[in-house]
């Protein structure tokens, strides 16, 4: 029995993905669920996992070839590896979702295999195979399951893992020697190493190069840029993070991250000044209910921003939680499209890299965004002596078209403030 | 402490039980001059006189009746059955008086019906049964089924000085394969109190009989493959020990369940729903049965081999568990 295997569709409005590279050749066996090869999409790039166990017989779509959903990129002969059991002849074709069942009639060892849902990409609906206790451990301690790493049966999520993924929450709470604001992935790549046969060598763009590049050059032709840079003291919110820091982790298994600060204050300002939260359409300008607060993250292959739905409801753990949920799934490129849509209001992070400040793009249809230097000691005057003080250079880009200086500086005066007085409880 | 094996610790428990009580008696066939068919009951006609060690035809009907009637005339009796699978013609006795009629009268019925079970000596469909279920499914009997010898005796004393009526599960496996230093003096082990065997973290197997045996070979066998195991020994079947079952479930979050009886309406069934019911989300995989399959015990020794659970079939099903 032959299955065919097919390029899913990632979210509604996509169409079409590139197949970015086969993890398996022709010939070789992969294990139903097993990664089998990864895409790339306008919005979200993945590991796309065998929805049969058998051999690959063919592959019909090369890499970096883009073609439409629910094309047939590969097949593969379940029968070609071995002789199927009854029993799992009885199960029939892939898609047909099974219940886990392990039958052990008197000691025989008979092992179902235990079907699971043919893409496992897509966060939300996702299936992780797990158990009734693994699922309570991760409600009890808020962990997204699909960020477990699964070593049981058919890779379910096992007691042991995770119990192990819950101690490993990450540990610190004093000021590091280079902060990193918001959790960025590791250092992005300079693009692939290059092994020159000519002078030139041309490569495609990923199909998410060509969405940023189509995506920044609209966006300078939409907006009218306008900058401005504050320079912010941070002690208040370093001392909350060194008198808290441990216990905020001990409580809630996650990091308190300078992100969520952030993050806070501008939607306090975001709240005082609802313009900052608007968008543009025609000559309307459409104010949006919710604060819906974009995060971008680094990854190898480009920048994601995935957005903290609600954030001007969320208490600071909450968007603390939220933070943490949406750069684990990022990296782990387990992104689903509602994940990246319907942001307000961007915060991006230059000084994740050491830069002093950066003047950053208009995420459109948004009218701005905040850029986040890099947090340093610095020398400063206060009370006509000189300190030395944790800075950060926080700068606004917005669009001149519906809002002025003054009313952007009034918000950025509001961040500053927020910071430099920091007296919410993060506890 | 004196060493003594399972059946003489059976023996010892009625022996201080009938000089403790005068009530006490005993009925059976072959129990009084040949001393009982496995001599639980040797010596005793001499000690006791044939009014307390009466040898009865070969009517297990009649045997249980006498039993109920004198019971309820304040005796009490401890019925042997020479094999519990000649129990059922005694049944009607069993289950239609001695096991209601407390509830019809409120009159106490404080019997025990006691005999060996269980396969592994070649007995045959008809004198190798495990058929503790028959009465586990019946309101107002007790039903205990002790896997050493410390606790036979505990058990047959708790029986005998309960007022309701006991079937008391010997397994004819451990009669004298088991030896134990057992305590001078009197003591009973309660009804309704399962005990854990060995703790373990990793998968809780729960079991009773000579399958507590079982279970603790597999056990030691998987500590060098590390797999912790930890053994509930049930000891009572009706009522049985919901809690420290439950506690075990919640601990080990996987769970063997494993019994000599077939498999279908087996105690493991029952403890499955338990498990189900109250420790759901403390579940980390299937709920799994280890038991005999669904057949007569067969006769030929291979055949029987093959229909009874062993160490080896046990951590067959560990492994695949342990891996889920």
């Amino acid at each position: 029995m032959s299955t065919n295997v097919i390029m899913p569709q990632m979210g509604e409005s996509v169409a079409e993905g590139t197949v970015v590279k086969w993890l398996k050749k022709v010939g070789e066996r992969v294990e139903r669920d097993e990664p089998l090869f990864e895409i790339s999409t306008d919005k979200v790039d993945a590991e796309i996992p065998s929805p049969a166990s058998g051999v690959l017989t063919k592959i019909l779509v090369k890499e970096n070839e883009t073609v439409e959903v629910n094309t047939v990129v590969a097949e593969i002969d379940g029968e070609a590896a071995r002789v199927a059991t009854p029993e799992e002849k009885k199960q029939a074709a892939p898609p047909a979702t099974v219940p886990p069942a392990l039958p052990l009639p008197s000691g025989v060892k008979a092992v179902t295999r235990v079907a699971a849902p043919p893409q496992r990409v897509q966060g939300e609906g996702e299936k992780i195979r797990s158990s009734p206790l693994v699922r309570r451990i991760a409600r009890e301690n808020n962990v997204d399951l699909t960020l477990v790493h699964g070593t049981g049966l058919g890779g379910r999520v096992s007691k042991k893992d995770i119990l192990s993924y819950v101690a490993q929450s990450p540990i610190g709470g004093t000021v590091p020697a280079a902060p990193r604001p918001i959790p960025s992935a590791a250092r992005q790549s300079a693009g692939p190493r290059m092994a020159f046969s000519s002078p030139t060598e041309v490569l495609a763009m990923t199909p998410m190069r060509r969405q940023i590049a189509e995506h920044m050059m609209a966006s300078q032709q939409t907006s009218a840029h306008v900058a401005t840079v504050y320079e912010v003291e941070l002690t208040k919110v370093v001392e909350m993070r060194a008198q808290h820091g441990a216990e905020f982790e001990k409580r809630n298994g996650l990091k308190l991250t300078y992100t969520t600060f952030l993050i806070r204050a501008a939607v306090e300002a975001l709240k005082e000044f609802p313009i900052f939260n608007s968008s543009v359409e025609g000559t309307n300008i459409v104010y949006k209910r919710d604060v819906n607060i974009g995060v971008a993250v680094t990854l190898d292959t480009g920048l994601i921003v995935p957005v903290i739905k609600r954030a001007g409801e969320k208490n600071f753990l909450e968007i603390a939680r939220a933070v943490q949920a949406l750069a684990e799934r990022a990296r782990g490129k387990k992104l689903s499209v509602e994940d990246v849509q319907g942001g307000t209001f961007t915060i991006t992070n230059p000084g994740a890299f050491g830069s002093l400040f950066g003047i950053p793009i208009i995420n459109q249809p948004q009218v701005a965004i905040l850029g986040v230097g890099g947090i340093e000691k610095r020398v400063v005057v206060r009370h006509d002596a000189i300190a030395i003080r944790p800075m950060v250079y926080l700068s606004l880009s917005f669009d001149h078209r519906i809002i002025d200086g003054a009313l952007a500086n009034q918000f950025m005066g509001r961040v500053k403030t927020y910071l430099e007085n920091w007296d919410e409880p993060v506890i | 402490m004196p060493v003594l094996t399972y059946l003489d610790a059976i023996r010892q428990g009625i022996w201080e039980e009938m000089e403790r009580d005068p009530s006490v008696f005993l009925l059976g066939e072959d129990i009084g001059v040949y001393g009982g068919a496995f001599k639980v009951t040797a010596g005793m006609l001499e000690k006791f006189g044939e009014d307390r060690v009466v040898d009865t035809p070969i009517s297990e009907s009649a045997i249980v009746g006498a039993a109920v009637g004198a019971a309820l005339m304040g005796m009490r009796p401890i019925a042997e059955m020479q094999f519990m699978d000649f129990i059922s013609c005694g049944f009607d006795q069993i289950v239609n008086m001695a096991a209601k009629i407390h509830y019809r009268w409120g009159a106490k019925v404080p019997l025990v019906i006691r005999g060996p079970s269980g396969a592994g000596t070649h007995g045959g469909p008809y004198h190798s049964q495990s058929n503790e279920m028959w009465f586990v499914h019946t309101p107002g009997l007790k039903v205990v089924a002790p896997a050493t010898a410390y606790d036979a005796k505990g058990l047959i004393k708790a029986a005998i000085r309960d007022d309701n009526p006991v079937i008391f599960f010997e397994h004819k496996f451990l009669y004298r394969r088991i030896k134990e230093e057992i305590p001078t003096g009197d003591y009973v082990v309660p009804i309704g109190k399962a005990i854990v065997r060995r703790e373990g973290t990793d998968i809780s197997v729960i079991t009773y009989g000579a399958m507590v045996w079982t279970a603790l070979e597999a056990a030691q066998d998987l500590e060098k493959d590390g797999i912790s195991l930890e053994v509930v020994d049930l000891r009572s079947l009706l009522p049985y020990d919901e809690e420290t079952v439950l506690t075990s479930v919640r601990k080990c979050n996987k769970v063997i369940l494993l019994h000599e009886d077939t498999r279908t309406g087996g105690m493991a069934g029952e403890l499955a729903a338990l498990i189900a019911e109250r420790a759901f989300e403390d579940l980390d995989g299937p709920v799994v049965r280890v038991t005999a399959p669904d057949t007569p015990v067969p006769f030929s020794p291979p055949l029987e081999e093959y229909f009874l659970p062993n160490a080896k079939k046990l951590m067959d099903a560990v492994r695949t568990l342990a891996e889920f």
